[in-house]
């Protein structure tokens, strides 16, 4: 939502003014598409409503999961006394009021690595001692850059990727991206020849690339790793000796097969976890998107490295996670029935949604990429384009938030090297209006089609 | 130079180039003797029942005095920590996904209201001009991004919080130059010593971007001065340069003379919105001292400058706070009666205890310097010592 929300900062700065404040406050704003503002500020104007505004633009553009609060609220409701800061009867407030120790509550760090163990099948173990918890995943994600690599140098990462990394990654940090470029031919799947031309393509720049970042399952496209793509990525990363940061957020909402396979499980899967790549491949989850949490700020980084978890240690205290949060999952967590049944429930939520979108975009003659994991589905829309462009792309995106009234994301902003790709959500609103969404670009593409014959 | 140093040291290694330099000498700068002290205590700490001959912890600034309060209200208002609205609805769902950066209205409002109630209401502050960080560390450290550049210094009146060596300079690159003060005037920051701090960083080549001051003081526990907080508003106005004024013990001031906010200072002295010296203050605050929360990481920066407002917001991203914790501590500041009897009670248990340590170093020929406020004394044992240096 925020990375909406930044895009309209278009303040008129006086000289002065910029010698006042530091490059990175001030040129904040530069770069940023002001047309994927639009789309925000549309909604925001326009929101749409089932009884009060009805012909309000649906916002599709937020990967949030909002299928399975139920289930959490009723187990807050079954167990009042978590909620109220009770354990056993004893009022556990002054303790957490208290406890702001950077280490993170060892309860918690002992559900959440049995989570990240459940979510892989238990085919890994994970230790507590090598978690560092962060206000969520964007601090986790700074935070291992600030680690890796110094300013100036850069991080690999395939494209589409989320918009937001073009911030968390590099802002602060001094840090560049290089883009491995994938594409429609193959799935988007990341071959060999293409992270080699990206590294080429940092040498040719000057640039010294410490690490790759992938995102498994992908954001925006909604694909699991498979075997062959993890090993040229271990392989290359192997050559290279440079770290790989697999950014494992949505390993949870995995609906269908192939099942979640983690860069951990790979590398030992090659036997290599006693080799020096062990010590440079970490990862990072969150519940924001398995448990549709992202306003109670859970993050968390896992590396193998020792001078990692003990750097990132340090640096979480500029994002620490609220020890009453903390304490409430923790308990939530350690509730394994409901854990379980939850997991399987979400996933279960979350695939018919996903088939709903997809049987409704196909209703419109529109396809997508076959996906088996996220909150959103990576859309073709390549056949509705004037012209092979990202102008072009521009152009229909703007039809489809201003005339249809869908709020989606335009490839362009996830840095999509083809044209006519959208990242179309689908977890973070009812069915019925995921009904309408799918009516309203039935009429579109229906008005379209014979407009052109 | 110690950076450098240490640099080349680490170059040597087998891990040269794996890890940046700031992973790399993140332990440089901790003063080992420092650690030792958090390490005896580990080892043998001390409790009244088990462990009566323990280390007594003596070097956290916490302020654990008045929990019954809160718990007491916490019985009395389950529904804040409930998710429930004070209709009796969940909440639960819109608390879950809420990650807005600007944060929740009901909070910052709260918020505001509580920092105006502890200036005794002779300021008051603007809710769109608050950005909530994950506890003061980070605002502190969002402070710095947004000021200034690698390479750049902020003055700092020694002596000061020893967790600014790190969280001010780490990752954004800036260095601290000490305005130093003494005892000959009771540490009172001077004219002439922010005079020679500012020619300290020219000589060091480094272009000062701003003055931090934590007011009240800690370590000293003393408030600073209206002649004090003059100074430096002429002093910044001079150079053009930033004030940063850490408030986050404003709330525990427990006797005379009452809390001046830099705000305060500026009001009275005419600057108001536009004017360039307003652009360049800003105050940060928390709820770590004043309601004993440091778990809960709550912290916040108030800026009159617009731009700093937008800048910090967006880097609050990096550390906000937890939608579950503003809405529980939104609705225990919007009880005015409670935070005026919190507010008024704790300060009075604060003396009572700063009394207590005070007449016992008394009592043991110690004296200490002459406070107001904070969670702690600066104590004065230069007459034990062997000779008159740090080594002894």
């Amino acid at each position: 939502r925020n990375i909406h929300k930044t895009q309209f900062s278009l303040l008129l700065l006086s000289h002065l003014e910029l010698e006042m404040l530091s490059k990175k406050a001030s040129q904040d704003s530069h770069g940023q598409d002001s047309s994927y503002f639009l789309g925000w500020q549309e909604y925001e104007k326009n929101p749409y409503h089932h009884v009060r505004n009805p012909s309000g633009i649906i916002q599709m553009g937020l990967a949030e999961n909002q299928l399975s609060f139920d289930l959490l609220e009723s187990w807050l409701q079954r167990n009042p006394h978590i909620v109220g800061l009770q354990r056993n009867g004893v009022c556990v407030f002054r303790g957490l009021a208290l406890f702001q120790d950077y280490h993170g509550l060892p309860s918690f760090k002992n559900e959440l690595v049995k989570l990240m163990a459940k979510i892989g099948e238990n085919r890994v173990k994970f230790c507590p001692n090598k978690l560092v918890l962060t206000a969520g995943s964007t601090p986790a994600n700074e935070s291992l850059m600030f680690c890796l690599a110094d300013p100036g140098e850069a991080f690999l990462l395939p494209t589409p990727y989320y918009p937001g990394f073009d911030r968390d990654l590099k802002w602060r940090t001094g840090v560049e991206i290089v883009p491995v470029h994938c594409s429609s031919s193959n799935g988007f799947r990341i071959t060999a020849s293409a992270l080699e031309k990206a590294y080429q393509q940092a040498q040719q720049l000057n640039l010294n690339v410490k690490g790759i970042l992938v995102t498994n399952p992908s954001n925006p496209l909604g694909t699991t790793m498979k075997k062959p793509e993890l090993n040229h990525l271990i392989n290359f990363a192997i050559a290279k000796k440079i770290h790989i940061i697999s950014d494992e957020i949505y390993s949870g909402t995995v609906f269908g097969s192939p099942r979640f396979l983690s860069i951990m499980e790979a590398i030992i899967d090659k036997n290599l976890h006693h080799t020096d790549l062990w010590n440079r491949v970490h990862i990072v989850y969150s519940l924001s998107k398995d448990l549709g949490l992202p306003g109670f700020r859970i993050g968390m980084i896992y590396s193998n490295n020792q001078t990692v978890v003990a750097a990132t240690t340090k640096m979480s205290s500029f994002g620490l996670i609220s020890s009453q949060t903390q304490f409430l999952l923790s308990n939530i967590l350690h509730d394994k029935k409901f854990t379980n049944e939850y997991m399987k429930e979400n996933q279960k939520r979350l695939r018919k949604r996903k088939e709903m979108l997809v049987t409704g975009l196909k209703f419109s003659g529109i396809h997508c990429l076959k996906s088996n994991a996220g909150l959103f589905c990576w859309v073709d829309m390549r056949h509705l384009l004037k012209s092979i462009t990202f102008e072009s792309e521009k152009e229909l995106w703007k039809t489809i938030v201003c005339e249809v009234g869908l709020n989606i994301s335009p490839g362009s902003s996830c840095h999509s090297s083809e044209p006519g790709w959208f990242r179309i959500c689908f977890a973070n609103m009812s069915e019925d209006t995921l009904n309408v969404a799918m009516q309203r670009l039935k009429a579109f593409v229906s008005c379209e089609f014979n407009k052109r014959t | 130079m110690q950076l450098i140093a240490n640099s080349v040291k680490l170059s040597r290694t087998a891990k040269m180039g794996l890890l940046s330099r700031k992973a790399s000498c993140n332990t440089h700068g901790q003063d080992s003797s420092y650690f030792l002290g958090w390490q005896e205590y580990e080892k043998n700490p001390f409790d009244e029942v088990h462990n009566p001959k323990g280390i007594i912890q003596m070097g956290l600034a916490e302020n654990q005095l008045s929990f019954d309060l809160m718990e007491s209200w916490l019985d009395k208002n389950p529904h804040a920590a409930g998710f429930k609205g004070s209709d009796g609805k969940s909440i639960f769902r819109q608390l879950a996904l809420f990650q807005d950066y600007h944060g929740l209205p009901d909070f910052k409002k709260a918020l505001v209201e509580f920092m105006s109630e502890i200036r005794g209401n002779k300021v008051t502050f603007d809710p769109n001009h608050l950005v909530l960080t994950a506890g003061a560390t980070s605002a502190n450290e969002t402070l710095i991004f947004c000021l200034a550049e690698p390479g750049d210094a902020i003055l700092i009146p020694t002596p000061y919080y020893p967790g600014f060596d790190r969280d001010l300079k780490w990752r954004t690159g800036v260095e601290i130059v000490p305005i130093q003060c003494t005892s000959s005037n009771d540490f009172q920051i001077t004219k002439t010593a922010l005079e020679e701090a500012y020619e300290e960083a020219y000589k060091r080549n480094l272009r000062v971007k701003g003055v931090l001051v934590t007011n009240p003081s800690n370590p000293l526990g003393t408030t600073m001065t209206r002649n004090e907080l003059n100074l430096l508003v002429d002093f910044i106005n001079t150079k053009g340069i930033h004030l940063i004024s850490d408030e986050i013990y404003s709330g525990t001031v427990f006797c005379s003379p009452s809390f001046l906010s830099i705000m305060e200072i500026l009001k009275d002295r005419n600057y108001h919105d536009g004017s360039e010296v307003w652009n360049r203050v800003h105050v940060v605050y928390s709820l770590s001292k004043d309601l004993g929360l440091p778990g809960f990481r709550v912290g916040a920066i108030y800026s009159p400058n617009d731009t700093v407002v937008a800048a910090a917001t967006k880097m609050s991203s990096f550390g906000l706070v937890s939608s579950q914790t503003q809405y529980l501590l939104s609705a225990l500041l919007g009880d005015k009666k409670f935070t005026k009897n919190y507010i008024s009670k704790n300060q009075k248990r604060l003396k009572q205890q700063q009394r207590k340590l005070v007449l016992g170093l008394q009592k043991a020929g110690i004296r200490c310097l002459k406070s107001n406020a904070g969670l702690f004394c600066w104590v004065n044992m230069s007459h034990l010592l062997q000779f008159n240096t740090f080594e002894a």
